[in-house]
């Protein structure tokens, strides 16, 4: 196989990515999509193969090894702990990268080490090494692993900044004594991880999808990297569409929060000022049972369901399917209000409710629900409480001001079933909890929507 | 052996396999062209991406985490028969994590995905 062949099969494999990716764009077209991708990703794995002069035998143990853990990941796997995966496989990806530039620059004769090289080298090993470590401890956090929860320490920004220019400084070193680049590779990465570490272990967990999706990105913007060590097309076309999409998706979930990047990453949320504390917002709740929401709802003619993470910690979403036949039974209009920063991914809720066969055109985004919500009989809020707090709305000091919301309070009727009135992520109180249309039940999310279809069948 | 890391480059010498520059060294000129196209790649990846509807983020998410396990084809080539034992460590390294990134990443999308083509509203 000669290179210009190799090349244009690489070609082919570009094309057949972005194919898929289109096919992304629909549920009907997804999973043939998908499928594309991957028939790409073997056909370059193949035609590289077909290059010829490597350790064939090690290559063979390593697809062996990685496809088996990779496929019982993929298949053990349950739908919750989706972000936790996608964090996991994320910085796998990162950490092929950084080692790919390492073995490459080991490899390399004193002529191929050009300027050129040497920066994509640099780049790929900073990049990849950040996703590798920023990621595993995101799957940490996610997995709620104890030694990562609310880490916290003095001079955080500093030790960050420094890091940071501790890795550029190395990776400019390496540049400029081409003779000494693996040392300094391998002092950058060191650092690049310890980065990855500290950039990520503060954050908290409503933030995670912007983390993510980040961290997505990087995995793509290093594959990229390597591809200019390597000055091989296809790494370079992959890589830089992760990066992209990586990126799309780390600003909506921004906007979402009406946060900027850099605020997610080294701030905290801003301390309110004057806003009430939870004793007085919290004078006039009222709390309600199972068996009256069900007498309520006989008389719905629409209901709107907003689910946040306590939907998918009490792993309540096919209660919610059964709640939904029910009341479709019986006549009434079911509809899912998704907020984009819901759970703990991109999508994560739709993914969720997907699994408990609920039709995705039920599932609405959070301006086409607010427009009708005056028309909302019911509104049942579900494990989330931020993504509702109408002081978004209403309280310029708040910390959430100016945040998109879904309007529930606004609903002729609210259900919020909750655990307790603890505050979500932003720390404040929720006025929701005590409006005079708004109800609490308390329980685990999944025994309480449980109870109301069950009131509902024998009512 | 650790010496090559610190002076690799007088000791070390790469078996490049037929006519392939596999890791060459490109020129300036070549430059221009992989940087063109990665930005043309940005650009549509922009372009297909922000159609992706939100009810399909997840799946896009670890759908393009697994494309970002192409990695795993600059991991084969560095896994050179005659590089020295280290490198070919972090090779195979890097074809395991790649592999687990590409496989685990396709597999879990489509089992996703099924989930989503057997609704209908």
């Amino acid at each position: 196989m000669t290179e210009t062949q190799l090349n244009i099969v690489y070609m082919v494999v570009a094309v057949l990515f972005i194919v898929g990716l289109k096919g992304l764009t629909h549920p009907k077209t997804a999973v043939r999509g998908n499928i594309f991708g991957s028939f790409a990703m073997l056909i370059a794995v193949v035609v590289t193969l077909l290059v010829g002069g490597m350790n064939y035998w090690l290559i063979a143990v390593g697809l062996l090894i990685g496809g088996i853990i990779g496929a019982i990941f993929a298949v053990k796997i349950q739908m919750t702990a989706m972000p936790q995966l996608v964090a996991l496989f994320n910085g796998f990806g990162g950490a092929a990268s950084f080692l790919v530039a390492g073995a490459s620059l080991l490899t390399s004769t004193k002529a191929e080490l050009t300027v050129a090289n040497l920066v994509a080298t640099a780049l790929s090993g900073l990049i990849g090494a950040v996703t590798f470590s920023g990621s595993l401890v995101a799957f940490g956090k996610l997995q709620e692993l104890k030694f990562v929860k609310d880490v916290r320490f003095n001079n955080q920004q500093l030790i960050n900044s420094g890091l940071s220019v501790g890795a550029v400084l190395f990776g400019v070193l390496m540049v400029l004594m081409p003779e000494y680049a693996g040392l300094f590779y391998i002092l950058m990465v060191l650092l690049s991880l310890a980065l990855g570490v500290l950039l990520v272990i503060f954050i908290g967990g409503a933030d995670m999808p912007v983390v993510i999706s980040l961290l997505n990105s990087y995995s793509g913007l290093a594959a990229s990297a390597a591809g200019f060590v390597l000055g091989n097309t296809v790494l370079i076309v992959a890589g830089s569409l992760v990066g992209a999409s990586g990126i799309i998706l780390t600003r909506i979930m921004c906007v979402a929060m009406n946060r900027s990047l850099t605020n997610v990453l080294f701030g905290k949320m801003q301390a309110s000022g004057e806003s009430a504390s939870a004793d007085e917002v919290y004078a006039n709740v009222k709390s309600t049972s199972p068996e009256e929401v069900a007498m309520l709802l006989e008389v719905c003619e629409r209901v709107l369901i907003v689910p946040g993470y306590g939907m998918a910690v009490a792993q309540a979403q096919h209660a919610i399917r059964d709640l939904t036949n029910e009341l479709k039974s019986r006549g009434v209009k079911v509809e899912f209000g998704i907020h984009p920063v819901a759970g703990r991914m991109p999508g994560h809720m739709n993914v969720l409710l997907a699994e408990a066969d609920i039709p995705y055109d039920l599932l609405r985004e959070a301006d086409e629900v607010n427009s009708e919500m005056e028309q909302i009989d019911m509104a049942i809020v579900l494990g989330a409480n931020d993504v509702v707090n109408p002081l978004a709305r209403t309280d310029p000091n708040s910390p959430i001001a100016g945040m998109p919301i879904i309007d529930v309070d606004k609903a002729k009727t609210v259900i919020v079933i909750k655990r307790s009135l603890s505050p979500g992520f932003a720390g404040i109180p929720n006025p929701l909890f005590a409006a005079d249309n708004a109800q609490m039940l308390y329980g685990d999310g999944k025994q309480a929507v449980v109870e109301i279809t069950k009131a509902l069948q024998e009512g | 052996m650790l010496t090559q890391l610190f002076l690799l480059a007088d000791e070390v010498t790469v078996n490049l396999p037929g006519d392939l520059a596999v890791s060459g060294q490109p020129s300036a000129y070549e430059i221009t062209l992989l940087l063109t196209i990665f930005l043309l790649a940005v650009f549509v990846g922009f372009e297909i991406i922000t159609k992706v509807p939100p009810t399909l983020h997840t799946p896009l998410m670890s759908g393009s985490n697994a494309i970002s396990g192409i990695t795993l084809v600059g991991a084969l080539l560095v896994v050179e028969m005659g590089s020295g034992w280290f490198a070919q460590t972090l090779g195979f390294l890097a074809v395991v994590l790649a592999t687990i990134n590409a496989v685990g990443g396709f597999l879990v999308t489509h089992r996703m995905l099924e989930m989503f083509r057997k609704k209908k509203g």
